[in-house]
């Protein structure tokens, strides 16, 4: 069966049940051509099980998995065009670095000439930078080095879609930094479907074009990073992507206000309906201005001051709402304007930044 | 304490030391060295019914080794993929078959296949179109089947724990870069747990090569090493017999440190 589809990727009402246990269910996603996308979730909420099943390793308990138009179901992996960097990386550790990036090009069939496999080994050692590692044994690469061959090893096949789960969990975190922007790079140039999992919302933040965010088995957002940033669809996705500080509040009917749970009322955001009645709202850290003016709507007490170099983090604790997150760019401050802990502080911000989600 | 340790160790080690010592004897005393000498070496290889009784043992042990590194293998490769508690149940009954004692299977097998021949000779008799069917009996083919059962088990011990070890996510790749099960087998699985396999024969090897209690029972007329140096040793110990003690001390030991040496590289690898 084909789908007459831009898409390299499409998930249809896909479920995974392991006996009686759901580890996703309901999953419908479409990857367009040459996307970078990321599924993005805590521990356990069905990620990896959906990179899985697009590897080939994991087959769908329902519906069906397409990789470029044609349906995958029980097709193995050895059959599919996709390629994959394992989290540990998987080299295989008998095989020389040059081994490892052919190995792949060795199975297919009909064969490839030895040449032809050679000048593609190269040029994939080369793309990754290990030009000169050839003859090294896996043994005798770093972290850092033996995961560019994991990539190596993925790339020299020309997938249609290249799966990464959490390619960059075990690097440091200067080396982690400088992975996402050359496999962001890489990526570009290749042209080819990235699908990557992490449990990182920066790493999905910063890398992707398209962010899958999943929780209990389930897709609860998907969009671009902005999107998903900036106007969370969930209280869950607000909180796990990016900080968050969750205020509780109600909803007055009609043209009322929002009352926060110490009573002070704001403005509703364009984005609210009229549902009255319990609610959360979210509000970023970095949407709150500390001022020295009596007459903000909130104030509070600074409790701690965090230097986090190019930004300052307060702990406020706000009258009659707890604990506040408040993040100041250094920029944008004087360092002699700086809040003390101890100090009493009015909270500013837009009401238009608040999300409201229903309790 | 020490003197007490130092006995015990005297007590083991001693006799064995004799053992060798007096392999060189000139003479032909047990208990009296009269000089250094090789010619009980030369006189027990010319000795027919010794290196024929040689033979026979090693023809067994490579065989029944062979045997139980082949079987063995599948069968540590079939365990893999049970079920935990099916598995728990066959990691069970490959350790008591281990440890169950030569006297035990010595008689279990010669009933086992006194029955088998019971059975089968007679059904052969009936079904043989030509004038004289065959007769299956004790022998050669009897001593390899016991040592290769148990032998089975101690390689199936051995390759097991090495497949434990290899990670699924190797196989996956392998997998995943277009090789099918049988050709992921031969690339990634085999050589990995190669060592292991040989580890697995040389010792399945010696056990069968250094075995009197199994071989006598199921042996019928034919003669292993060990046994006829049972059946010489009642003749009185003589050097020859010392001599070839102490081959097959030199020959044991050097097989055992083999596959000591195989199964400990590969652990220090997987461990980096």
């Amino acid at each position: 069966m084909r789908s007459a589809s831009t898409n390299d990727i499409e998930f249809r009402a896909v479920a995974k049940r392991y006996g009686s246990v759901a580890a996703v269910s309901g999953i419908d996603l479409a990857v367009p051509k040459g996307a970078f996308v990321a599924l993005l979730g805590p521990s356990g909420c069905g990620k990896t099980t959906c990179l899985r099943m697009i590897g080939g390793f994991e087959q769908p308990s329902e519906g069906a998995v397409y990789i470029g138009g044609e349906a995958m179901n029980g097709v193995p992996a050895y059959r599919r065009p996709v390629n994959m960097v394992f989290q540990h990386y998987a080299l295989f550790p008998h095989l020389d670095v040059e081994q490892n990036v052919a190995y792949g090009l060795k199975q297919l069939r009909p064969r490839i000439a030895a040449a032809e496999i050679g000048r593609r080994t190269q040029e994939a050692l080369e793309m990754v930078r290990l030009g000169g590692f050839a003859k090294r044994r896996i043994h005798e690469m770093s972290g850092g080095q033996q995961q560019r061959v994991a990539l190596a090893r993925a790339i020299v096949n020309k997938p249609k879609v290249l799966l990464l789960d959490e390619p960059l969990a075990a690097l440091d975190k200067k080396l982690r930094t400088a992975m996402q922007i050359e496999l962001q790079s890489l990526q570009r140039e290749l042209g080819i479907t990235f699908v990557l999992v992490t449990h990182d919302q920066e790493e999905a933040l910063s890398m992707s074009d398209l962010v899958c965010v999943m929780n209990a088995g389930r897709i609860v957002q998907i969009g671009t990073p902005e999107e998903i940033y900036d106007r969370p669809e969930s209280l869950f996705v607000a909180d796990f992507v990016g900080k968050t500080n969750r205020i509780a509040a109600t909803i007055e009917a009609g043209a009322g206000p929002i009352r926060l749970a110490n009573g002070v009322g704001l403005a509703k955001p364009a984005r609210v309906n009229g549902t009255a009645g319990a609610a959360m709202v979210a509000l970023r850290p970095e949407a709150i201005r500390l001022v020295r003016d009596g007459a903000s709507t909130l104030q509070g007490t600074v409790t701690h001051r965090i230097f986090l170099g190019s930004s300052v983090e307060y702990s406020v604790e706000v009258d009659g709402l707890g604990d506040f997150l408040v993040t100041a760019d250094r920029r944008s401050i004087d360092e002699s304007d700086l809040a003390e802990p101890g100090e009493r502080i009015g909270l500013s911000f837009d009401p238009h930044a608040m999300h409201v989600f229903p309790a | 304490m020490r003197a007490l340790i130092s006995s015990v160790y005297l007590f083991l080690y001693a006799p064995i030391a004799l053992v060798v010592l007096f392999s060189f004897n000139a003479g032909r005393s047990a208990s009296e060295f009269t000089g250094f000498s090789t010619a009980w070496y030369g006189k027990a290889l010319g000795n027919s019914f010794l290196v024929s009784a040689l033979q026979n043992s090693l023809m067994i042990a490579f065989t029944s080794a062979v045997l139980a590194a082949v079987f063995g293998t599948m069968a540590a490769l079939g365990m893999e993929r049970l079920g935990p508690r099916t598995r728990a149940l066959f990691d069970a009954l490959l350790a008591a078959a281990i440890v169950v004692p030569g006297v035990v299977i010595g008689i279990a097998t010669l009933v086992a296949l006194v029955a088998l021949f019971s059975f089968v000779n007679p059904a052969l008799a009936i079904l043989w179109p030509g004038e004289r069917p065959p007769q299956l009996g004790l022998g050669y083919g009897s001593i390899i089947a016991a040592h290769g059962l148990f032998s089975m088990a101690l390689v199936t011990m051995i390759v097991k724990a090495r497949i434990a070890g290899l990670g699924r996510d190797i196989v996956e790749a392998s997998s995943d870069l277009y090789a099918t099960p049988l050709t992921t087998f031969r690339l990634i699985v085999l050589p990995q747990i190669l060592p292991s396999i040989l580890a697995g024969f040389l010792l399945a090897f010696t056990f069968s090569f250094d075995d009197f209690i199994i071989a006598f029972f199921v042996a019928g007329s034919k003669t292993t090493l060990p046994i006829y140096v049972f059946a010489s040793i009642r003749r009185g110990v003589t050097p020859e017999i010392n001599a070839i003690a102490t081959m097959v001390l030199a020959a044991s030991l050097a097989l055992i440190l083999s596959a000591r040496l195989l199964m400990r590289e590969k652990k220090s690898k997987s461990g980096e």
